[in-house]
């Protein structure tokens, strides 16, 4: 009598079609969502590569425009300002031209005031950035004269309006009555200092600066100084920051003159180095290192260090051009330790210093190159050949000063005795040469790992042994969370409690500490020997596995005595203080906050991840094999040894991995309970400096996009890289194991 | 029996039963250090609470030989040897034959008179200690606490009662002084409502005026000159209402700058307090333990509900509680439903190749990446990337001045989203994948599409493995501090990121947290002696949260087991 059902009714149809369609829509919802979910999350990877990239991409310069030079007269000197839309050039006929730098017309053209008509026969600068000039005449006068730009914007237009100021009055100032082929001005803060030469004799003038303090004007009162003879041609003469030296290039000699004591009169040639082939020499930022360019395209860093037996002259690195031909100038660039060098074979390089690196060479040019201006930015080129001809080039170089040598390797630092590792990121001024080594900071991290690795994976691994082996079960369940509890303290709280209560209270105790390590052991031995002695009676009355519990006492009996006795302890040994002892008796430094209390903080946060992973591994190794071994007659001791152990021991092998990621990536244990100094020692009473930590402090301050900010995204690419190499191989391993018990 | 016990050591050793202790004693110090470490946390915590007695002491200065008399309360007490004394820079002892000390640390207060607030004595100097009954220690909003003797109180200027000696103070004065102490700080509630309340509305409003003047200016549209106009009578009209408002604030101030006291402090200086700088007076060694326990809840309940005071070394921190919460619910809202889709499509629906398993590997292995990093995902992508595009699209007005193009809280929550997603991923995975494969099969034999055995049994079933991964997802979050640092939380913010100013949730804002609170007290503090008490009980505060959520994923852990172990056949 059943009535037949109809599944097709067009409601059924239209509710079965609803349904499918509802199905497929969840179909490529989830796929959908959870493929763009998984590629956000693997976006991570993919953007820490994005900001690391540009660091090393390549540098590249391509000329964007030609035009013929403002004059026909010989240029003697060009320079460009902050917008790279405006240069000057001084001609030798004593003109000063302001041009556009997009297209070589005149914007204002100035004569030099020289007292009468004259020739420029040489123009120094301090350094390009101070835009000071001292422009020598054939008559032997030299004028003191400085570029500035004036930007304003009428009508949200950017106009640079360039002129010339005479910041010491526009007298020129006689050096000699006869020509000067080679000048060089420093401007110091109490003095200025003019020296001029002809080729075989040195000028020299001194002047002290005094301040009008009503009008802010500068006035010079020269100092009467003699100036020692030089018997060889001066090609070329430039101070360094401090005032203290003047080099000047010979034929085939380097002089180095000590001027310290210039004002009293007292100049004296410090030492002579024999340079021969060497062609050019310039002033690196900052006025520490000299650049010296050869004859075979080669160029020398040297830079004034201090030995025991006094100051002497570095050769501190040299780097190689790839085509042979004389130097005929190094430019220096204005904000960072990189430079140029030209070659009079119309070829341009891109070096850095600090980095070590020949970034580019190019070739713009077949004629010999005359004269060039770098923007302060180092992001545009002016470059004037021998027929007038005036190329801008447009230099992309964003990051010179990261490569293999300055991040990994030992590094030469400017006022460095010598090469070291070194990280000192922050800068104070702009001549700053920014330390960017990350070895420090890689040492520090494993450093760190290390000994938290040392205090937290014997008890780990020894605890989990015992915990699934020994232990029973009623306990078990209880230590079991307790332990894993302790990987959801938050770090920060193991920081605070290492830096605020574990450190002074180590420092304070410091035997008692050492002694815990010693006698600790010792204590549990002899409590379990008494227990083998005691009657059977007495052992029965205590279950199988419940051994910590008996311990417990024993451990905090121990840990009070060695607490307690510690100050006596210090007293009979170590005069009282053992802090005070290791320092000036056994020449160890000691930071209150050091490696042994990361050590112990972070061993304590690496325990439970060691512990809950190689408790799982020994625990889920088959019954029936420790059955098998106990029955053929070995202890339990030797089943573990023999037959449980081996099993596990991938198991426990990744346990320790994943322990040792989780020590290099953690950041708030160490930020707060070491120094956070990047020091290169493995003495274990001194703090050091993470990558972790250290991109926690420095990353908030770092300038977007800049080296520093790249440096540190490497560092956390580094950080993730490593950590996530680690665990999945931990992971790897696991899964075998996994499977290999599956067959067993 | 005699054979028994002839035990010898090397079959002792032999047994392996040494190195089976060992390993028992590797597993009772961890779980010492768990409890011991947690002792520490409750016991400084707990006890910061507690009106401790003021005692006071003769001390014999051994370097001048002088008496004087301290006032001040024991917080720390240590041994020492003569040796880390005379390093300390303590040459002058008493006793030359004693070579190790009792040091304690006495807190006296009174910053602003004495400028030392916290100070070691060696006890071997004291040569008398009782707890006068009148001692007053007195929680002031600025210059931390002051410790001393209740005199004159003034109201208006007029002295209304007074006090002498340094028994019990008379129970009339004391009753005097509270009630003034307790009409200044009503005043006081109401001058912050007005202040926080009222006047920071209007500022909000002045400040949406000039962004919206901004944008017209910017955007030139036909109406700008009406739109103008418009903003300027809002404009006129908040600024009659902050007249008004400041004139009330004048007078709250007036009022609330009534009423003084005189304090004898411990060396007989006596100085002039007002009333408006008392937060609390108590005469800890006249109370009873009732009495004591009533201040314990009160400054508990301060603790908990208050804001900071003194570069956040005193005070609540109710801030940073709620900016923990909210950061935290932000985040679970975020992260769930993503979590969720992830893992039903890498357990349901994701064929099972070695693609699958490679991802899987990968999700589960980006929980073990350092927090740091993604703490440098969160700056570098969500603020300066995503979020300084958003400022130029939406917020022209406001450049150069960032608004979300700067650590704050939405980046907070989507960087700890980020962080946690792994976590509810493998959580979500395990519970989908302990799921017996016969209630599938059942579902669609009767007919079910796919998607319905997802919505009505798959999802239903593990929605407890679901919960379990976000409990473990919000503990983990609350407790991390190394991202937050970089993506949005400062030392103290000038407001709740949640208030009553339209659009009340400010995403933009930044926030405190806990455990920032906790790095930034203990570390960055100017006086850490001061601060420390406050870090405990912050530490202790925080530990209670995460381990009552870890305990509550472990409990639904188990009843999840529980419940399909009846399934499995």
């Amino acid at each position: 009598m059943s009535e037949k059902l109809d599944f097709n009714t067009p409601a059924l149809l239209r509710y079965r079609k609803m349904r499918y369609l509802k199905d497929r829509l969840t179909t490529a919802f989830v796929g959908v969502g959870g493929w763009s979910i998984l590629t956000a999350i693997l976006l991570i990877f993919a953007y820490l590569l994005y900001e690391v990239m540009p660091m090393f991409a390549a540098a590249d310069m391509k000329s964007s425009a030609s035009f013929s030079a403002p004059a026909n007269s010989r240029a003697m000197y060009m320079a460009m300002e902050e917008q790279n839309e405006v240069a000057l050039r001084v001609g030798d006929d004593g003109q000063a031209i302001f041009f556009s730098a997009l297209d070589g017309s005149v914007l204002l053209a100035t004569e030099l005031p020289f007292s009468s008509p004259s020739k420029v026969t040489a123009v120094s600068t301090m350094s390009e950035a101070s835009r000071l000039m001292a422009v020598a005449g054939d008559s032997g006068e030299v004028v003191l004269v400085k570029h500035n730009y004036l930007v304003s914007y009428p009508n949200d237009v950017r106009v640079i309006t360039p002129r010339l100021e005479y910041p010491y009055g526009e007298e020129p100032i006689v050096l000699a009555d006869e020509p000067l082929t080679s000048v060089a001005i420093s401007d110091g803060e109490e003095a200025l200092y003019l020296v001029g030469s002809n080729g075989s004799q040195l000028f020299v003038k001194v002047f002290a600066k005094e301040e009008d303090f009503l009008s802010g004007e500068m006035t010079l009162e020269e100092v009467a100084v003699d100036a020692p003879n030089l018997d060889f041609k001066a090609k070329d003469m430039a101070f360094n920051d401090d005032q203290r030296w003047l080099f000047v290039l010979g034929e085939r000699y380097l002089t180095i003159i000590n001027m310290a004591s210039a004002v009293d009169g007292d100049i004296v040639v410090h030492a002579r180095e024999e340079v021969p082939n060497a062609r050019s020499m310039e002033m690196l930022l900052g006025g520490i290192s000299l650049l010296l360019g050869y004859d075979d395209g080669h160029i020398e860093q040297r830079f004034m260090v201090r030995k025991p037996t006094g100051w002497q002259m570095a050769l501190v690195r040299s780097f190689e051009g790839d085509a042979s031909g004389n130097v005929s100038g190094i430019i220096t660039e204005q904000r960072r330790k990189g430079f140029l060098s030209v070659q009079d074979n119309g070829q341009v390089s891109i070096y850095h210093s600090t980095a070590h690196r020949h970034l580019l060479s190019k070739r713009f040019t077949d004629t010999a190159i005359h004269s060039w201006a770098l923007g302060p930015r180092a992001t545009a080129l002016l470059l004037e050949d021998a027929e007038g001809t005036i190329q801008r080039i447009e230099i992309k170089n964003k990051h010179p000063e990261v490569s293999w040598h300055s991040l990994w390797e030992k590094v030469w630092y400017e006022n460095y005795q010598e090469p070291e590792y070194t990280w000192q990121s922050s800068a104070s001024n702009n001549d700053f040469e920014p330390k960017l080594s990350l070895t420090p900071l890689a040492f520090g991290t494993l450093k760190a790992a290390f000994y938290a690795m040392l205090i937290g994976a014997p008890l780990a691994i020894c605890g989990a042994i015992y915990t699934a082996y020994f232990m029973a079960p009623a306990l078990r369940r209880k230590i079991k969370p307790l332990i894993e509890l302790m990987e959801a303290l938050p770090t920060v709280i193991l920081g605070f409690l290492a830096g605020l209560w574990l450190a002074p209270f180590m420092e304070d105790n410091l035997a008692s500490i050492f002694m815990i390590l010693v006698f600790m052991p010792i204590g549990v031995l002899l409590a379990s020997f008494a227990f083998a002695k005691m009657p059977a009676k007495l052992r029965f009355l205590v279950p199988d596995g419940w051994q910590p519990a008996l311990l417990m006492p024993v451990i905090l009996l121990v840990g009070l005595l060695c607490v307690e006795s510690g100050d006596y302890v210090e007293l009979l040994f170590f005069g009282g203080d053992m802090r005070t002892w290791l320092t000036h008796e056994a020449g160890i430094p000691f930071d209150q906050r050091n490696a042994l209390v990361v050590g112990i903080a972070m061993g304590f946060a690496v325990i439970p991840t060691i512990f809950s992973i190689a408790e799982d591994a020994i625990f889920s190794v088959p019954k029936s094999l420790s059955y098998g071994s106990l029955a053929l007659g070995a202890t339990p001791w030797q089943t573990l040894i023999g037959v449980v152990l081996p099993t596990a021991s991938p198991g426990m092998f990744s346990a320790l991995m994943i322990g040792m990621g989780r020590a290099v990536g953690e950041t708030m244990i160490v930020l707060m309970a070491t120094g956070n100094t990047p020091i290169m020692d493995a003495n274990i009473f001194e703090g050091m400096r993470t990558l972790a930590a250290n991109i926690a402090v420095e990353i908030p301050e770092a300038e977007v996009d800049s080296s520093h900010y790249r440096v540190l995204f490497l560092a956390a690419f580094v950080l993730f890289g490593f950590t996530f190499l680690v665990n999945t191989t931990a992971e790897i391993i696991r899964q075998r194991l996994r499977k290999k018990y599956g067959s067993l | 029996m005699e054979k028994k016990s002839k035990l010898n050591v090397s079959d002792w050793y032999k047994s392996g039963e040494p190195f089976v202790w060992l390993n028992a004693a590797a597993v009772a110090l961890s779980a010492i250090a768990v409890i011991g470490l947690l002792a520490v946390l409750a016991i400084n915590g707990f006890s910061h609470f507690w009106p401790k007695s003021i005692a006071s002491i003769n001390y014999l200065d051994p370097r001048s030989q002088a008496e004087y008399r301290l006032l001040g309360i024991d917080v720390d007490d240590a041994t020492v040897s003569r040796e880390q004394l005379v390093s300390s820079g303590m040459a002058h002892l008493v006793d030359n034959n004693v070579e190790i000390f009792q040091r304690q640390l006495l807190q006296m207060g009174n910053r602003d008179v004495t400028g030392m607030d916290f100070a070691w004595f060696v006890q071997e100097h004291y040569q008398s200690v009782d707890y006068p009954l009148g001692a007053m220690i007195l929680e002031r909003r600025e210059w931390g606490a002051f410790i001393g003797f209740l005199r004159d109180v003034l109201e208006d200027g007029q002295v209304v009662a007074s006090n002498t000696g340094e028994g019990e103070v008379d129970a009339a004065t004391w009753a005097t002084f509270e009630t003034l102490l307790a009409r200044s700080e009503s005043i006081y509630r109401q001058i912050v409502d007005l202040e926080k309340g009222q006047i920071g509305a209007i500022n909000y409003g002045m400040e949406r005026i000039r962004l919206a003047e901004r944008r017209i200016e910017l955007d030139q549209p036909a109406d700008a000159a009406q739109q103008l106009a418009a903003l300027a009578a809002e404009q006129a009209e908040l600024e009659a209402a902050y007249q008004g408002m400041q004139a009330q604030l004048i007078e709250l101030y007036r009022a609330f700058e009534r009423d003084s006291f005189t304090a004898e402090t411990m060396d007989g200086t006596v100085v002039t307090l007002p009333m408006a700088k008392v937060v609390r007076a108590v005469l800890p060694n006249a109370l009873s333990t009732v009495e004591k326990f009533g201040v314990y809840g009160d400054k508990l309940w301060e603790f908990l509900s208050d804001d900071p005071r003194e570069a956040n070394t005193e005070g609540g921190i109710f801030p940073a509680i709620f900016g923990t919460v909210l950061m935290v619910i932000l985040m679970s809202v975020m992260m769930t439903p993503l979590g969720v889709i992830a893992a039903v499509y890498l357990r349901e629906y994701a064929s099972q190749g070695p693609i699958t398993r490679t991802i899987r590997i990968a999700v589960n292995n980006l929980a073990g990446v350092p927090s740091i990093v993604y703490g440098v995902f969160g700056l570098g992508f969500f603020i300066y990337f995503v979020g300084s595009n958003i400022d130029k699209a939406f917020f022209p007005e406001a450049l150069p001045s960032p608004t979300f193009g700067t650590p704050g809280l939405l980046w907070a929550s989507l960087t700890l989203a980020l962080l946690t997603l792994p976590v509810v991923i493998v959580a979500t995975e395990e519970g989908l994948s302990r799921i017996p494969k016969a209630l599938r099969e059942g579902s669609l034999a009767l007919g079910a599409t796919k998607a319905e055995t997802l919505w009505r049994v798959v999802l239903p079933m593990s929605s407890p493995a679901m919960m379990t991964g976000l409990i473990l997802a919000v503990a983990r979050a609350a407790g991390e501090v190394a991202p937050l640092m970089l993506v949005g939380v400062v030392k103290l913010a000038p407001s709740l990121p949640l208030d009553s100013n339209y659009p009340y949730l400010h995403l933009d804002q930044k926030f405190m947290h806990l455990g920032f609170h906790i790095y930034d007290v203990g570390f960055q503090s100017p006086n850490v002696e001061a601060a420390r008490p406050l870090v405990y009980a912050t530490a202790l505060l925080l530990v209670i949260v995460i381990a009552l959520l870890n305990m509550a994923a472990v409990s639904m852990r188990n009843r999840l087991r529980e419940k399909y172990k009846s399934l499995e056949m």
